[in-house]
């Protein structure tokens, strides 16, 4: 049964981007609250040189010292940018801008001048091609298991580990990194913590999806479920569960029109992204929309409570506190002013007589204009 | 991180009647003194208003305290030990501003983290921490907005989840720092009745205050801060108008609406009548 599982090159794709998806998303949940999640980029770019650098030592390309390379180079920029921001010479987007394509650079010069024997293919290390990763295997026990399977997946478990683990130490310094020192916690340490296993997981991802669809996969899955829950652990799940989708759809949709499975993937996660922008429960843009809309028409009955109830008991009642008036001192179009006034007799907060003229506050209407007038009465 | 001046001074208890005890502290940041030569005590059991005009270092001074800034020179003592290593005594309220209230959390949750450095690494929150995080939210009036996500709460409802996130500490000494900044009346009677409540229970307090007309009313111990000490003690004593003045220079009469010769220059103790009279608060009126 399972030689049947890693001879299906169908589960096989999917398996594998499904783990590069929810390892990269449970590590972006925490980059992107915290408004660093360009350091991905940064690091997908960088670690480059670490894998060139422990190339030229060691003169293997697929070592497990790549993925320790990797990760040194990957923290080496993330270091030197937040040193370069500390001087406060330059803002953090210009020094991390600074940083990593000097460092992407001088990988490429020394791949240029020591390791030309070395194919790297432009196309590979910004897409990855999912469907070589297949060719590629290790023998564990009597089973051809595919290399990528075998690092996505250590590397995906220490990820979950490390977020399950340090879950409510990485909220407090995501949230407060002050109050964390305070209680003697250690933010830097977290967050240089998360970036390691960023650049970790950037070097195990490479072959299969690429260094910028790693990038979309950090950043988009929990930036979509963010739009959807206001509670971070179901930002953090519901962004792996988004990326799992998103690895299941975006391989049928490239087997349907034949494109590449990990462009597909990122597209799927986009397209949720789309979504939650648009339909998200609360952060949605149409939520917002009829949310606006509705807080504009309670402002709209609150002004006119408030109206009624300064010029209450006044000589100008009768003139001011006349539905018709409202179209005069509140300049409120005849059709608003009609529909407002509908609303609040709806409320309970208006009363009129004769039918829609002479307008008159309830008690509720009453206690209503004063709660706008005299917050300090609140309790 | 151990620090030159703390392993000096490591294990040494020094001066312990005193809640906090600064000696000689100077913070400065990129050469330019924030702080200068700062000694400071302030006796267990009183709440106590630091007070000074923009950029007198206030903010700075709380940090200083709670190992957030590194100093340039001088000591922190807190119950007379050095302060990092007192800092689970210490009990923290910040700027509202210096956190994302966009972040995906709740009111409870929030206010659970100011459990997290009792529990230590790892270990989870629990059911004890849930009540006990249950029971601050009430104390401050905000038990029913527990689920609620902090972006959906008003100023004054932000900085009581602050407040309540420092009461689960349960701290012996408490620093906040400007907690009455931009709430509404109701919410600062509300949280200097608190304040006051803390000190009747023993705790020590440290507050930032901006408001130099509700001095007397609600503190008892007085700190006049701009870059040094301007003067320091009962308030009864320092409240003074030439102390105030020596503190916000020529500001004071523009910042509070006061008539600059209100008193008349070297005026001795007519400051306090002075400062109460002037201009009516907003939420005075009833």
């Amino acid at each position: 049964m399972l030689a049947a599982f890693f001879d299906n090159p169908e589960l096989m794709f999917m398996t594998i981007g499904a783990l590069v998806g929810v390892a990269a998303s449970v590590l972006g949940a925490f980059l992107v609250l915290r408004g660093t999640s360009l350091y991905t980029d940064a690091i997908s770019h960088s670690v480059l040189l670490g894998i060139v650098l422990v190339y030229l030592a060691t003169g293997e390309v697929n070592s497990p010292y790549q993925l320790v390379g990797a990760a040194a180079a990957g923290l080496l920029t993330v270091y030197l940018s937040e040193l370069l921001t500390s001087s406060r010479l330059l803002k953090r987007d210009a020094a991390v801008g600074l940083v990593f394509p000097a460092l992407f650079a001088l990988a490429m010069l020394l791949i240029g001048l020591y390791a030309r024997r070395v194919h790297i293919d432009a196309d590979a290390v910004l897409l990855g091609e999912l469907a070589f990763a297949w060719l590629d295997t290790v023998p564990i026990g009597e089973y051809a298991v595919p290399r990528s399977l075998v690092t996505m997946g250590i590397i995906a478990l220490a990820d979950v580990l490390f977020v399950g683990l340090f879950f409510k130490e990485l909220k407090l310094a995501t949230f407060d990194a002050g109050l964390a020192r305070a209680l003697g916690f250690r933010p830097r340490l977290l967050f240089y913590g998360l970036l390691f296993l960023t650049s970790v997981t950037a070097v195990g991802a490479f072959d299969a999806v690429g260094a910028v669809l790693f990038i979309a996969l950090v950043i988009v899955p929990p930036a979509a479920a963010h739009l959807l829950t206001d509670r971070l652990w179901l930002m953090v799940i519901g962004g792996g569960a988004i990326a799992l989708f998103a690895s299941a759809g975006g391989y049928w949709a490239a087997m349907r029109w034949d494109v590449s499975i990990g462009g597909m993937m990122a597209v799927v996660n986009g397209l949720i992204l789309l979504a939650a922008f648009f339909l998200g429960p609360r952060h949605g843009l149409l939520a917002r929309l009829l949310r606006g809309r509705r807080q504009r028409a309670e402002a709209h009955v609150r002004m006119l409570l408030v109206h009624l109830y300064t010029h209450e008991g006044d000589e100008q009642a009768e003139r001011e506190n006349a539905a018709l008036a409202l179209e005069h001192h509140l300049r409120w179009p005849a059709e608003q002013a009609r529909r407002v006034v509908a609303q609040a007799e709806a409320l309970g907060l208006v009363t009129s007589e004769p039918e829609g003229q002479r307008l008159h506050l309830t008690g509720a209407g009453r206690e209503a204009a004063r709660e706008v007038l005299e917050p300090w009465r609140r309790r | 991180m151990v620090d030159r001046w703390d392993e000096r001074a490591k294990g040494a208890v020094h001066e312990p009647s005193l809640a906090l005890h600064i000696e000689d502290l100077t913070v400065s940041y990129d050469h330019r003194p924030v702080l200068w030569d700062i000694d400071l005590d302030i006796p267990p059991g009183v709440l106590a208003a630091v007070v000074g005009p923009n950029g007198a270092g206030k903010s700075t001074l709380v940090k200083a305290v709670l190992g957030m800034v590194k100093p340039a020179a001088g000591h922190v003592y807190v119950f007379g030990r050095p302060h990092l290593q007192q800092l689970r005594r210490i009990g923290y309220v910040p700027q509202r501003t210096t956190v994302d209230w966009d972040f995906p959390t709740t009111v409870l949750d929030v206010v659970m983290m100011g459990l997290y450095g009792q529990l230590g690494w790892i270990r989870r929150p629990g059911r004890a921490e849930r009540r006990k995080a249950m029971d601050a939210l009430e104390q401050v009036g905000m038990a029913a907005f527990c689920h609620r996500q902090i972006s959906q709460l008003s100023g004054g409802q932000q900085q009581r989840v602050f407040l309540a996130r420092a009461l689960v500490q349960d701290a012996e000494l408490y620093l906040l720092d400007e907690p009455m900044a931009g709430v509404d009346a109701t919410t600062e009677r509300h949280i200097i009745g608190l304040l006051k409540e803390l000190r009747s229970r023993g705790k020590t307090l440290l507050v930032v205050h901006h408001d130099l007309q509700t001095l007397p009313e609600y503190f008892d111990w007085l700190v006049l801060l701009n870059v040094r000490i301007v003067a320091q003690g009962p308030l009864k004593q320092v409240y003074t108008l030439a102390n105030l003045r020596q503190t916000y220079g020529s500001q004071i009469g523009l910042l509070h609406g006061m008539p600059a010769g209100t008193g008349g220059p070297g005026a001795e103790s007519p400051g306090s009548a002075a400062l109460e009279t002037a201009a009516p608060r907003a939420g005075g009126r009833r």
